[in-house]
Formats: C-alpha cells, sequence, structure tokens
C-alpha cells in the first residue's frame, strides 16, 4: 500500500510543557483524513509541526517517503501546502495578489503569465473569479477561506493542510467549504489532512479520522469506528448519542458528564495523564500503528 | 462545486472582465509610477529656477545641458556655477535622500508589520545624534575634516541597529521583539546625548546643533557619489526580497508554509535598510515624516504588492521631499526653513486628503 504522508514519533513542546508526546501515523494517497479532539489537544500544534511551521523536538514527516526534515523551506512549500485558520494581513492585498503568493516556491522575481492563468484557473474552480479585484480584508468568513484555500491550491501540492477551515463559517459555507476540499481528494487526487471540530462534518466527509487528546492519538480509523459515544465520552466529557445517518455516524450531543471550565489546579503539571487515561475505555489505549490508506 | 466550475475563458482565447479589470490595474501601476518620475522632473526644474539670483526654467536647463554638451549652449558662468554647484546637489540630493527614506519606511513597516514603524524605528537616529555628541564634546571620531561628524554619525547609527540585530537574533527575530529593542535603544542615545549635552560648553554645543535639523544644504557632489553608490548596491537587493515581503505581510506562519524563512528576511532587510539609513542621516540629519508616509501614500495608490511598492514609495518620498525643500528655501526668503519642519507641512494635508478620499477603507485594519 502506497503511503502518501507519513509521520514518525513527533514530539513538540513548549518551555518544556510538552504539547505532542510520540505521535504517529501513516496517510494513503487521494484520502481525507481529519483530526479531531477538544481544544488544546494539539491537532493545531501537530498540523504546525507536519509542515516544520514549529520545528518538533524529535519525529520525523514523509511525504512520498522524502523525509520533510531535511528539506530547505522551498522544497517544503512545494510539496506541503496549508490553509490557516484564518489570516490577518498587516497590509492590505487584493485576492489576486493575494492567491499569487501561493506561486512563490515556484517563481523568481517575476510572475510568468502561466503562474497568473494558473491563478485565475483556481479562483474559478472555487468560484470566486468575480472577488479577484477587491481587497482581502473586505471579504466574508466564507469567501476568506476560499481565497486561503486557492492560495494553497495554486502551490500546486500532493498533500493539503487545513486548520479548522470551517470555524468561523456559517453552516451553508461550513459545507461550501467541505465540498470544496472533499472534491480536489476525489478530483485532484490529493491528500488532505485537517484539524476538525465538527464531529458531523467530520464524519460525514472523512475517510478517515484522528482523535486527540493531550497530545496523544487515541482512537484513529474510519469515522464508524472512531465516532462511538464510548470514544466521544471518554475523550470530550460529554454523553452523546450516535445514530447512523445513511452509514455516517451522527452525533447528538446529550450532556455534560463533568461540569467543564476551570477545575481547581491539582498542584505540580496540569496534565499528569495517568488519572486520566485510566477512565478510558479498554479499547481506547493509546495507538502506536495508525493507517488511514 | 461542479456548478461554480466555469469554462477557462482564455481557451477561446478572450479576457474575461475581471482579468481585463486586473490588466488596466497593473497598466494603472505603471503609469502613475511615470507620472510622478516625469512630475519630479518637473518639480526639479521648476525648485531649480528659485533663490536669490534669479534664473529662467531655460537657462537653468541649459546650464544644466552644458556640461553634457559643452558649446553648444550659450550659458552665463555665474549662472552655471549657481546652478551645478549650488541648486542641482541640493536637488540630487533631496531626491537620494527622500528616495531612501521612502523605501526604507516602506520594508521597515513591512517587516515590522507595523503601519507606524519608519526607517528611524529601530533608533538610527538617535544612535546618529550621540556619535555627534561623541565627536563634539570628546572629539573622538573615526574621520577627520569633513567627515569628522558625519563619519560619527554614520558609524553609531550602524552600531545601533548591529546592537538591536544582534540581541534579535540571540532571542529570535520577531517583529515585537525588534520594536521593544529600539524603543528602548531609541530611549538609551537620547539619554546619552542628552547627558553630554549637558557637560558640553558653547562650542561644543554649537557644533552639535550644527548637525540634525534634518536639511538637505549639506549636500556636495563627493556626499552625493557617497550616497548613490550605496544605494546602487542596496536598492537592487532590497527589491529582491519583494514577493518575500508582500508574503510575510500574512504572518511568519504563513510566510514559513509559502517558503519564507521570515526571520531570516527580516533580519537581512534589517541590515541592509540600516546601512541605507545610516548613510543618509549622516548628511541629513533627522527628517523624519517622509520614511513614515511615504510607504502609507504609495500603499493607498497602488496596493501591497511590494514589487511596485517599493519603488513607489521612494518616488513618493523624494518627490514630497524635494517639493517641501523648494518651498522651505523659498517662502520666506532669504530665511531657509530647515526641510525637516517642511516635509511636514507639505505632506500632512496631502496625506490626510489621501486617508479620507482613499476608497480603500482597509488600510488600517
Amino acid at each position: 500500500m502506497m503511503i502518501q504522508l507519513q509521520a514518525k514519533g513527533i514530539v513538540f513542546g513548549y518551555n518544556s510543557s510538552p504539547i505532542l508526546k510520540d505521535v504517529s501515523f501513516e496517510i494513503g494517497p487521494s484520502r481525507l483524513v481529519t483530526i479531531v479532539g477538544p481544544n488544546g489537544s494539539g491537532k493545531s500544534t501537530l498540523i504546525k509541526c507536519i509542515d516544520r511551521i514549529l520545528t518538533p523536538e524529535r519525529g520525523t514527516v514523509l511525504i512520498d517517503r522524502k523525509d520533510v526534515t531535511k528539506m530547505d523551506r522551498m522544497e517544503i512549500a512545494k510539496n506541503l501546502s496549508y490553509v490557516p485558520q484564518s489570516s490577518a494581513r498587516t497590509f492590505p492585498s487584493n485576492v489576486f495578489d493575494t492567491v499569487l503568493m501561493g506561486r512563490r516556491p515556484h517563481i523568481g522575481w517575476l510572475s510568468s503569465s502561466d503562474d497568473e492563468e494558473r491563478v485565475w484557473e483556481v479562483l474559478r474552480l472555487l468560484g470566486i473569479e468575480e472577488l479577484a479585484m477587491s481587497g482581502f480584508t473586505e471579504l466574508s468568513g466564507g469567501q476568506q477561506q476560499k481565497v486561503l484555500i486557492a492560495r494553497a491550491l495554486v502551490q500546486d501540492t500532493k498533500v493539503m493542510l487545513l486548520d479548522e477551515p470551517t470555524s468561523n463559517l456559517d453552516i451553508w459555507h461550513q459545507l461550501d467549504v467541505m465540498n470544496i476540499v472533499s472534491d480536489l481528494v476525489k478530483k485532484r487526487r490529493m491528500t488532505v489532512l485537517m484539524a476538525l471540530h465538527d464531529l458531523n462534518l467530520a464524519s460525514k466527509y472523512s475517510h478517515g479520522i484522528i482523535m486527540m487528546k493531550h497530545g496523544r492519538i487515541m482512537a484513529a480509523g474510519d469515522p464508524a469506528s472512531v465516532l462511538t459515544s464510548e470514544n466521544i465520552e471518554a475523550i470530550y466529557n460529554v454523553e452523546v448519542a450516535v445514530r447512523s445517518q445513511s452509514e455516517e455516524p451522527f452525533i447528538v450531543p446529550l450532556r455534560q458528564i463533568k461540569p467543564s471550565g476551570p477545575r481547581p489546579h491539582p498542584g505540580g503539571r496540569l496534565f499528569t495523564s495517568g488519572k486520566k487515561r485510566s477512565r478510558l475505555p479498554r479499547s481506547l489505549a493509546e495507538i502506536k500503528e495508525i493507517r488511514l490508506s | 462545486m461542479g456548478k461554480t466550475v466555469r469554462r477557462s475563458t482564455t481557451r477561446s482565447g478572450k479576457r474575461s472582465k475581471m482579468q481585463e479589470a486586473r490588466d488596466s490595474f497593473v497598466f494603472a501601476r505603471y503609469f502613475f509610477m511615470l507620472a510622478i518620475v516625469a512630475l519630479i522632473v518637473l518639480l526639479a526644474g521648476f525648485i531649480i529656477t528659485l533663490g536669490p539670483l534669479d534664473i529662467s526654467v531655460a537657462d537653468a536647463y541649459r546650464a544644466l545641458l552644458s556640461r553634457a554638451f559643452p558649446g553648444a549652449f550659450q550659458v552665463d558662468p555665474l549662472t552655471e556655477r549657481v546652478v551645478w554647484n549650488i541648486r542641482f546637489p541640493r536637488i540630487v540630493g533631496g531626491i537620494l535622500a527622500g528616495f531612501g527614506l521612502g523605501v526604507c519606511g516602506c520594508v521597515m513597516q513591512a517587516v515590522l508589520k507595523n503601519p507606524l514603524a519608519s526607517p528611524f524605528t529601530l533608533g538610527i537616529s538617535s544612535g546618529a545624534q550621540f556619535g555627534i555628541a561623541v565627536a563634539a564634546v570628546l572629539g573622538i571620531s573615526v574621520f577627520g575634516g569633513p567627515y569628522l561628524l558625519i563619519g560619527n554619525a554614520f558609524l553609531f547609527a550602524l552600531l545601533c541597529s548591529a546592537f538591536i540585530i544582534g540581541l534579535a537574533s540571540v532571542k529570535g527575530a520577531s517583529s515585537e521583539t525588534l520594536i521593544l529593542a529600539g524603543i528602548a535603544v531609541n530611549y538609551f542615545f537620547t539619554a546619552m546625548s542628552q547627558l553630554f549635552r549637558y557637560f558640553a560648553d558653547d562650542e561644543q554645543l554649537r557644533l552639535m546643533t550644527s548637525w540634525g535639523m534634518g536639511d538637505l544644504a549639506a549636500f556636495s557632489w563627493s556626499k552625493i557619489y557617497i550616497i548613490f553608490g550605496v544605494f546602487a548596491v542596496c536598492m537592487p537587493l532590497l527589491m529582491l526580497k519583494a514577493w518575500d515581503l508582500n508574503i510575510m505581510a500574512s504572518g511568519d506562519e504563513t510566510a514559513k508554509s509559502i517558503g519564507v524563512n521570515a526571520e531570516r528576511v527580516r533580519v537581512y532587510i534589517l541590515v541592509i535598510s540600516s546601512l541605507v539609513v545610516a548613510t543618509v542621516v549622516c548628511f541629513t540629519g533627522t527628517i523624519a515624516f517622509i520614511g513614515l508616509v511615504a510607504p502609507h501614500m504609495a500603499r493607498m495608490i497602488l496596493g501591497g504588492d511590494h514589487r511596485f511598492l517599493i519603488p513607489a514609495s521612494g518616488i513618493l518620498g523624494a518627490s514630497v521631499l524635494i517639493a517641501a525643500d523648494g518651498v522651505a528655501m523659498n517662502i520666506i526668503a532669504p530665511t531657509v526653513i530647515p526641510t525637516g519642519i517642511m516635509t511636514s507641512v507639505i505632506g500632512v494635508p496631502f496625506f490626510m486628503y489621501l486617508m479620507l478620499k482613499g476608497r480603500r477603507k482597509e488600510f488600517w485594519t
């Protein structure tokens, strides 16, 4: 089985407080895989470590069996594209110029007409050609997200990483963005790894789901096997009803198991994971070998 | 998504409406830059006629051309001397200084991701001022003669930014670190200069205040050659990074994901722009307004692409500076108002007009 994206033993922490603890997985070509988990579980950090926006303390990332840690920035940008959650610009730029920036790994000082044609092509593909001359900051959240996806698309990479692309969008735009990403996987045979909060969106669109907590992968596999009521209760502390909607699990949140919000600090390190892990069902024992291909 | 995919209009050889809009926008950018260059030439031709000695526009151009084509024009020797040795060096010096400050303001705002950044954010002007104080009070200078003060101003300006860049490479070159370090260094050197001023005698005080009023009177051809030499090397090096600056405005994370090593580019830009600003500052003193505002003017008119923005900021800086200098020299002649004062008096109303009138409301978001 071919592997498009592989992470091996990624460890990362800020000032010696660990965020990612030995994360490994493999993703096959033309797959859409989502990372889910509570706030602070390390989803976004994992995506940034894969793109080497953050440098992991240990671990390697392979794309087509090439080691990302040995590539320079330009080389990485030719292999991996990244869509940030939002993009606040200090200074204005119009949509066309913003998308054209994605061609940077492929061009020198002057952009050729081929580069510009590539931008037009992608703007048309995403249905935002009419916005080409509008200022980026004048756009709505949904439009901005499409522009950021367009910028990543013109990088012409095989793997795209997205960091919570639907987090600020209404339900129509959530589906719009997810449909775009899903089409990229189906029609352009891209591999997509995205962090997502909405479990139902993850269920509807993903080939595989990685569930994280406290910087570790707790469950991984196809949506039906990961999104079970036991797993969700253990990871999120929320009681849910899981129903089947055209073979995809459909999650209805019922109630919090424990009051959320700040709990009394037990003293010492906040994430003393021993106790919490013992609360997980047996099937959720931490997973070492994860293949989503 | 299928319904959103449309057939490429270019296949039929026709440009879409948006593509045409973009083409005309690009054309407008080139046209605007050429127009400002033409304005500078006309302005220079007009300003050169102003002054105590009455010189007509035709005489001024004749005097200018007479050096290129000796014997082809009949020129009064006094006119020629005034044009070539006094008025023209001042205008050329003004154009170069304005260009350098505009360009450096533009790249500093981009790498520091701050619309309030200017060429002096790293404390260069207070460093130069301190260098002057050291030369005047302690008599310590690297050069003697006419470069006694200038040489020190240049070296201390560079020293000041070298310190900040060094600090940033140890602590990490984030824009916040650099701005904070710049402010701290600025205060430190200002305090040191004031300390020197406190102990200085009258002669030393006169020496200290003879520099730094921000005017163009000091320009001679030999100084212009020095500035020109520095610019010839540094400006292309700054332009090389235009793309990276475009991308860095979206934040360091995005820049990295598109292949730009944001921290390295930031240090590169700071090193080169410090060299340019130190060169300008040591000859003119602090002319504060140009480097802050010329890039904003350019951005309001041309948008955010640094391939156009860098030269346009320079050209706008040059035109505002020589226009202000022309007014400063002649408005209450024979008294000459320091150019630094007049740049603000002339530039601020124009800037306010652009701010209120500009349709691009997203500029300070």
